[in-house]
């Protein structure tokens, strides 16, 4: 992408100076919540020896602002064990929570025949009463995952609480602990009320430490294979992974586990065996990554499957780090190989899309990689944020020692890992590493999202829906991106409105068949003329009527 | 098999709920407030409750659903969410300008007690609700009923906060249409015009969640009931409930508050319910049906007599909420199918006694739990089949399992759209709903026929 000029922020031929838009966003709200607002909306400068502009990010969310975010519940039972197959997810708590977190996110699994465990398509809840409330939910607890056992005889069973069980005290990991001495399997519990943290993203955290404390390690199978990885941080959406699966097969790298898209219990349990992780969604799990690090010797790499050349530059990067000249030579093959049909379908579709603009709210990650998208197709990114993500997301890791940890923060565990006397065993010797360095190799490196977006650009933390009908008005973007929340209010304008969480039924995008898949659903939408008839020919401007009035 | 993990063999439970038939009392009051006109939600517990709420209403209507929250942190779950509501009011009068803020609580808030009347005095104290604005709430902790009975407690939070009677009577009738489609109150709405009969209706989410593409987005569209509308209720002559679960509570509220009389009727489903909807109309108003009413009720009635032959002694399992269940088993043993496996997740008190009543002739056994959920009526199903399901998207799983085709019908449908514009109440309603059973189930004889019987007439 690179650096452009601010001057490319336009609209038309009327330059919009981005100070003043975060001033008119800021116009309307009380003295105080502007005061925080604007430290979370942010006009991007990038100047490439120095620090990127500080962002206000995951911090609280101002009541009543109208917000995208959701709750610690959702990132953990939701987000991070929603796509694991073969795991019995018991919701702790009243029916919604488990009611709205039953297949809504479209992570796709495929089961290895008939006979494979599949929980994805049930929702299990305890299903809490008030009589639950008042004296306690622990005993229904119980007999739920005794029922459950009963009935499915399930490898591992889990259970996440939900708000009120915090509150009146039912104590989650105990259960786990007793019955999973009871019924011989594993049963672990995570603490994931709603209310801790400020977003998802402490759900993450947590969901992260309870997979790496319960499940990492249990099984040290040699998993067959030369050049062996973790994929973390990928859902799975749409089929995604699928698609990454198939080009790192082509490539004959081997993965170990992925976290989580179409995973499975063992898969976790064995994700220590593999040698190198490489992480898509920093926000969500760079967690998992650290600590495998330490306990267990795996270093870790950032990389994308979002875009084709990012996708390019991942096998690379992975091939790279194996130093083994057959693997480069094979990747360069596969990316010979996938290249010729995507610059084909990109031309094409460039054609058509070449200087439109794109917004992107979204996730901990997902609008930064998809700025790479929008730019293959000669589209520009004239504003972002995520809805969750931390400022290491935005301004790079190298702003982590730096970070003030507030109370919010501190409410979620900071796990001691040391090294596992057994198992740690350096995939790399320090020599390596150095090395591996000095060629110009990053390990545990995340730039962010602000270094490769244009100065001018208004980057803005947990957009509000009062503040994203104002910028969709002063910037008429040809696009915009968000979830499900935002989609109708913003089509309702006239503007093509893309999920970026769920893809609108669409997919895969990762990877080299789903950049196409992209191009092409692009495409659609900026070049659609669905949006001209939007107006009966008896409501046409009132300019017109009186020209013709004057004929 | 997308359900392989459910057995044939029926174990009774009694802690674990799985795949449920109803969910939390939030979600539907939301969706009743947002059935007034200018008004925002507001979720008074985590963020989480109000985007999922938010998120799900808007997969099932594909409209914007704009909802606040209080955004709990665990500080506010320790001390009390007072605070959050109170900036929360503010920042919602200031920024997005509603005339009403609808408050409903959830299991957090319930569970620290959070007094809202309370905050939302201060809040007033403070200076922090407009002059001419209002802030109107509920009591809906999730571990209390279900959806249907927060729908239920935020309409009568309507007639609680806004109905007044000022002894002069209005020439006008009270319609609350019960938790269904905004095109089902445009239809009831549109019965007691073509009645001669004026009407208010609250909620009224028709033209809210079914608005057109215009270009312009109004956070705050033309539909819902006034806040001068829903005042006027308490002058009405009469009202009318439809469904008694969703309908009956604000009915007898206004009844006891304003002294309006109350016909608390069930949800005009298929033409016996709907004709005492029209009946109840036409003697509360003092007026005669019009013939174009009766002919519609015709239409209806031509084709049941007409495609008797494929209504016949199919079996059907239901699954959704008490006032559309029994209203629509009655409309399928009036045309002779046998609706014979019924499950809601609902609790209601004399549920099993009606659907027992209506479907006695049926010669078949019935199976009725309340409440009882998906897993249990899926392994029914899976003892004693049936030739059709009636439900919500969730029941696609068990249809594409045990390859039976399904009618969408209640509440969420994800996956198709036409619920929010065409309506399945009313005579009307009647004929959609038998068109989209006899698509169903023809398609499928289609399908399955061997070549030698395959009609080109049916």
């Amino acid at each position: 992408m690179g650096i452009l000029k601010e001057q490319d922020i336009s609209v038309g031929a009327e330059l919009i100076d981005p100070h003043e838009v975060k001033q008119e966003l800021l116009r309307k709200v009380p003295a105080k919540v502007a005061r925080k607002r604007a430290k979370q909306i942010v006009v991007n400068e990038v100047h490439p020896s120095e620090d990127m502009p500080e962002i206000g990010a995951n911090t609280r969310t101002i009541p009543g602002i109208i917000t995208q975010r959701g709750c610690t519940y959702a990132g953990c039972k939701g987000v991070i064990l929603g796509p694991t197959r073969d795991i019995v997810n018991i919701t702790h708590g009243p029916i919604g929570c488990g009611f709205y977190s039953w297949l809504t996110r479209r992570n796709q699994t495929r089961t290895n025949g008939p006979e494979d465990e599949n929980f994805m398509t049930y929702c299990f809840s305890t299903d809490m009463q008030e009589e639950d409330i008042v004296f306690g939910g622990e005993k229904k607890l119980r007999a739920a995952i005794q029922e459950a056992y009963d009935l499915f005889k399930p490898k591992a069973i889990s259970i996440f609480a939900t708000c009120p069980v915090g509150l009146i005290g039912d104590d989650v990991h105990a259960v786990a602990r007793e019955m999973k001495e009871q019924l011989g399997i594993n049963v672990f519990g995570f603490s994931c009320e709603g209310y801790k943290g400020v977003s998802q993203s402490a759900g993450h955290h947590i969901a992260n430490n309870g997979i790496f404390t319960h499940v990492v390690g249990l099984n040290d199978k040699i998993k067959e294979g030369k050049y062996k990885i973790n994929l973390l941080g990928e859902y799975n959406i749409g089929g995604d992974a699928f698609e990454i699966d198939r080009v790192l097969d082509e490539c004959g790298i081997t993965v170990v586990s992925t976290f989580s898209g179409n995973s499975t219990y063992d898969q976790f349990a064995n994700a220590h065996m593999a040698d190198l992780n490489t992480i898509m969604c920093h926000r969500s799990i760079n967690y998992v990554a650290e600590m495998m690090e330490t306990k267990y010797g795996i270093p870790w790499i950032k990389i994308n499957f979002i875009g084709a050349e990012a996708a390019a530059k991942s096998l690379r990067k992975i091939a790279k780090y194996f130093e083994d000249p057959e693997l480069i030579e094979r990747v360069e093959a596969v990316i010979a190989r996938e290249m010729p049909e995507v610059i084909n379908v990109r031309d094409e579709v460039r054609k058509r899309c070449e200087g439109k603009v794109a917004m992107l709210f979204v996730g901990g990650s997902r609008a930064h990689h998809y700025q790479e998208l929008f730019a293959e197709i000669g589209m520009k990114t004239i504003s972002a944020g995520y809805e969750f993500a931390h400022r290491d997301d935005y301004e790079g890791r190298n702003v982590i020692p730096s970070l003030k940890v507030d109370a919010d923060s501190r409410n979620i565990e900071e796990l001691e890992v040391h090294p596992d006397p057994e198992r740690f065993r350096p995939r790399k010797t320090a020599e390596e590493v150095e090395r591996l360095q000095e060629k110009g190799f990053r390990f545990k490196d995340y730039d962010g999202m602000m270094r490769e977006m244009l100065s001018g650009t208004l980057v803005i933390d947990d957009i509000s829906q009062y503040e994203t009908e104002r910028l969709i008005e002063i910037y008429k973007p040809d696009i915009f991106c968000a979830g499900i929340k935002e989609k109708f209010a913003v089509q309702k304008k006239g503007i093509p409105m893309k999920q970026l969480h769920s893809y609108d039924s669409g997919g895969p995008y990762a990877g080299f068949k789903g950049a196409v898949n992209f191009y092409r659903e692009i495409d659609r939408m900026v070049n659609s003329q669905i949006w001209k008839y939007l107006q009966a020919p008896w409501q046409e401007s009132p300019e017109l009527t009186a020209k013709y009035a004057c004929d | 098999m997308l359900l392989r993990h459910t057995p044939k063999e029926i174990k009774q439970r009694k802690a674990l709920t799985i795949n449920p038939a109803k969910t939390c009392q939030p979600i539907g009051a939301m969706y009743a407030a947002l059935g007034i006109h200018s008004c925002l939600p507001h979720s008074h517990g985590s963020q989480g409750c109000c985007a999922y709420h938010r998120s799900t209403l808007t997969r099932h209507y594909k409209e914007p659903v704009m909802a606040a929250t209080s955004s709990f942190t665990e500080g506010a779950s320790v001390f009390g969410g007072q605070a959050n509501l109170v900036q929360a009011i503010d920042n919602i009068f200031t920024i997005y300008e509603p005339e009403v803020i609808a408050v409903h609580t959830t299991c957090l808030s319930e569970t620290i007690g959070d007094d809202i009347p309370q905050i939302a005095r201060k809040a007033e104290a403070e200076g922090k609700i407009p002059r001419g604005k209002y802030v109107i709430h509920v009591n809906t902790p999730s571990y209390v009923g279900t959806h249907v009975t927060g729908f239920s407690g935020m309409t009568k939070a309507m007639v609680d906060y806004f109905s007044k009677s000022n002894g002069k009577k209005l020439d006008q009738f009270n319609i609350i249409p019960g938790y269904v489609e905004p095109s089902d109150m445009e239809e009831i709405k549109r019965i007691a015009e073509v009645m001669g009969v004026r009407t208010v209706m609250f909620p009224d989410t028709s033209r809210v969640l079914n608005r057109p593409q215009t270009g312009k987005y109004d956070m705050f569209p033309k539909g819902g009931a006034t806040v001068q509308a829903l005042m006027s209720t308490g002058d009405s002559l009469a009202t009318i409930a439809l469904g008694r679960m969703a309908s009956g509570a604000a009915a007898r509220a206004l009844d006891t508050k304003c002294k309006v009389p109350c016909e608390i009727l069930d949800l005009p489903i298929g033409f016996k319910a709907t004709d005492r909807f029209v009946d109840t109309l036409r003697k509360t108003a003092g007026i005669n049906v019009p013939d174009s009413l009766s002919e519609e009720r015709g239409q209806l009635m031509d084709i049941v007599t007409d495609m008797h032959q494929y209504f016949y002694g199919t079996k059907v399992a239901l699954a959704g909420d008490p006032d559309q269940l029994i209203s629509l088993t009655e409309f399928l043993v009036s045309i002779d199918m046998w609706p014979i496996h019924i499950v809601t997740g609902t609790v209601s008190k004399d549920f099993a006694t009606r659907i027992r009543e209506i479907t006695k002739g049926v010669p078949h056994q019935v199976n009725v739990s309340t409440p009882g959920d998906m897993f249990l009526l899926h392994q029914w199903i899976k003892n004693d089949p049936v030739d059709l399901l009636i439900g919500n998207t969730y029941m696609k799983y068990i249809a594409r399992d045990e390859d039976i085709p399904l009618v969408r019908f209640g509440f969420p449908i994800l996956d198709r759209i036409g619920h929010s514009y065409f309506p399945t109440l009313g005579y009307r309603g009647g004929m959609r709903l038998l068109e989209k059973i006899l698509d169903a189930t023809l398609d499928r004889k289609d399908r399955d026929s061997p070549e030698e019987s395959f009609e080109l007439v049916m």
